[in-house]
């Protein structure tokens, strides 16, 4: 017999740790961190801004950090996390209407959302860089 | 804050190893979460190498035949084996679901088993319900009627009116589909979470109770009701294929009607 009169901290049983990840908890989880990285991602977007009206020097001193290397991972990132944003919102909005909601209906929105903002950041970005 | 890691007395270690008994030639190896409050000591994940010529085809028969041939400390609830009751409710290979209608050979490699998500564990792999129950108890789930009953009758309903809680009213309250969502994980001391939603909205939408727009009061709430994200885990993990997300949808649907 356990002696009910002991105190016993029970242990949590594992959540995030054991998990299978599905497309639609993917989708989810990308919506809170594109969300975060476009916040910091606006900062940057200022500081291009007030460099562009502080005069030439600071914009071409922004502009050949923007074009570096690591300047268009993250821009490209930017664009991504943007479209990948709008296409949560947009699955967002349609799932609150109450459609969408059955469970494979909502694996395919969640893979059209991946598409739609890889899709949507090739095209943005062919236009920047070949037109 | 969500904490996204286990607390230092949670954290998993390894656990003995159980081998087959010689001579067995189709065998499937099972990890089951091993948690003991007497001991003192962290969980564990043990072993078991279960003969699957002397097994039947479902997770709880393997769980009956550990507890059975190789280790009767393990312990685990049970009752109707037939996806019925909702005792057996469980985390199998990442998913959860009832063991009594999940089939072994649906199981991919080594089977990992373990409690029900960030649920307070009593022992290996029984989790505390109190707090689902208390959350269950809330929201009142037996009929409210203003109007007196009908004499020498029931209250009636036409055969649409019965429809509209069809995929509501077969919930059997095992608790996979809240233990599956992260915003539950996250919020579960306010959040109600998918099944104790889907048990109001069946409420709601039965036509015999007259307490709608109380109930719908008791819901409006940031966490009660909005914290669903629309993470879909909970209708993934439905043992008996019901849709907890899109009842909280028609909640929501409800809240906003009401308003215009």
């Amino acid at each position: 017999m356990s002696d009910v009169n002991r105190p016993v901290s029970r242990p949590l049983s594992p959540h995030l740790q054991v998990y299978a990840w599905t497309p639609t908890m993917v989708v989810s989880t990308l919506h809170r961190l594109t969300g975060l990285a476009l916040t910091s991602g606006t900062a940057l977007l200022t500081w291009g801004l007030i460099a562009l009206a502080s005069g030439p020097e600071s914009w071409s001193l922004f502009m050949s950090l923007a074009s570096s290397l690591i300047g268009m991972v993250i821009l490209i990132g930017f664009t991504w996390a943007l479209f990948q944003h709008m296409m949560s919102g947009v699955r967002h909005l349609v799932m609150d209407t109450g459609a969408a909601l059955k469970v494979d209906d909502s694996r395919k929105f969640a893979w059209f959302t991946f598409v739609g903002s890889f899709g949507l950041t090739a095209l943005v970005w062919a236009a920047v860089l070949l037109g | 804050m969500a904490e996204f890691s286990l607390p230092a007395n949670s954290k998993i270690g390894k656990g003995k190893a159980h081998p087959a008994a010689d001579g067995a030639t189709n065998t499937r190896t099972f990890k089951v979460y091993r948690w003991n409050p007497d001991d003192g000591q962290n969980p564990r994940m043990d072993t078991y190498e279960v003969d699957m010529d002397e097994c039947g085809p479902m997770v709880l028969d393997a769980l009956g035949y550990i507890k059975n041939i190789i280790d009767p400390t393990l312990t685990y609830r049970r009752s109707c084996r037939e996806g019925v009751c909702g005792s057996c409710s469980m985390n199998m290979n990442g998913v959860n679901g009832l063991a009594c209608t999940t089939a072994i050979e649906d199981c991919k490699g080594t089977i990992s088993i373990t409690p029900l998500p960030h649920m307070e564990v009593i022992k290996d792999l029984v989790p505390d319900f109190k707090h689902f129950y208390a959350q269950y108890a809330s929201i009142k789930p037996w009929m409210q009627t203003e109007t007196p009953t009908p004499t020498g009758k029931e209250r009636l309903q036409s055969k649409e009116e019965r429809e509209k809680i069809d995929g509501y009213y077969e919930c059997i309250l095992c608790a996979c589909c809240s233990t599956s969502c992260p915003s539950y994980w996250w919020n579960g001391d306010k959040y109600l979470g998918p099944a104790i939603l889907l048990q109001a909205y069946r409420w709601l939408a039965d036509s015999r109770d007259e307490n709608t727009g109380e109930r719908l009061d008791a819901l409006e709430d940031p966490f009660r009701l909005y914290r669903c994200h629309t993470i879909m885990n909970c209708a993934n993990a439905c043992p008996k294929g019901l849709n907890p997300a899109k009842a909280i949808a028609e909640i929501k649907k409800m809240m906003l009607e009401r308003q215009v």
